[in-house]
């Protein structure tokens, strides 16, 4: 069975897999269409870092707001495929503890040309960073904190168009 | 009416729950749920600032009304990626 689409998760995130399913979610798209098939995927991939803020960090446990997340993965291909319509995304992310060097979140973009699966890619993770409803507790060298980014507001448009100029640099 | 609260990752460890029941009149908003879960947990004040909120899986405003046996989300600013 293809990996789903969207998707978080406590297991360590299979990338290949996402790539595969993005692929052929891609490839359905476009045998319905006319359009092209896939020329591109870009595939990123976030890692644990071992310093943050001149701390030394041991590792991070992720908390998400699980279905409300899956949501907002959806919400943010959604906006993307409305600026980059030839482009397919998945986003899987990691909860629980994860150690440093492993990766807690996988984009996966495919489209026809290169341009649009960088663009969408950025887009994406920047997006993930405004909306989406996931925490990092950090652990580091003497002590433990929640790291606290973005106030997440979905209809927040100044924040779309903060994530569109960085994907289209 | 009766809604269900949600609390999540620091807002979770100050309150020291996650999960908890709030008893509000009704035409009450997210807001006036807000308000009575920090009656409840005064420690969570400070984040009146900077607080989202979700109704029934959906990001709201805490303008929003609420209504019998809703899911009613608070979250602090967030972190993945």
């Amino acid at each position: 069975m293809a990996a789903a689409l969207f998707a978080v998760t406590a297991a360590a995130l299979d990338a290949p897999a996402l790539e595969r399913a993005v692929v052929s979610a891609h490839g359905e798209d476009a045998a319905r269409t006319g359009a092209p098939g896939a020329g591109a995927v870009t595939t990123f991939v976030g890692l644990v870092r071992d310093q943050n803020l001149g701390r030394r960090v041991l590792r991070l446990e992720y908390e998400a707001y699980e279905p409300l997340a899956v949501r907002a993965f959806e919400q943010i291909a959604g906006e993307a495929a409305a600026l980059w319509p030839a482009c397919r995304l998945g986003i899987h992310h990691r909860t629980g503890g994860v150690a440093i060097g492993e990766a807690s979140i996988v984009i996966v973009a495919a489209s026809a040309h290169r341009g649009e699966a960088f663009a969408a890619s950025r887009y994406a993770i920047e997006r993930v960073k405004q909306i989406a409803p996931i925490w990092k507790h950090e652990y580091f060298e003497g002590g433990d904190v929640w790291i606290e980014g973005a106030v997440a507001a979905a209809d927040d448009a100044a924040a779309r168009e903060k994530a569109e100029k960085l994907a289209c640099v | 009416m009766r809604v269900t609260v949600r609390l999540f990752a620091r807002l979770r460890d100050l309150a020291g729950t996650s999960e908890l029941d709030a008893d509000v009149p009704p035409g009450a908003t997210i807001a006036d749920v807000w308000a009575g879960v920090v009656a409840r947990h005064p420690a969570l004040a400070p984040y009146a600032g900077s607080l989202s909120a979700a109704r029934n899986l959906e990001y709201t405003r805490l303008s929003a009304a609420v209504t019998d046996a809703d899911e009613i989300a608070f979250m602090p600013p967030v972190s993945g990626g």
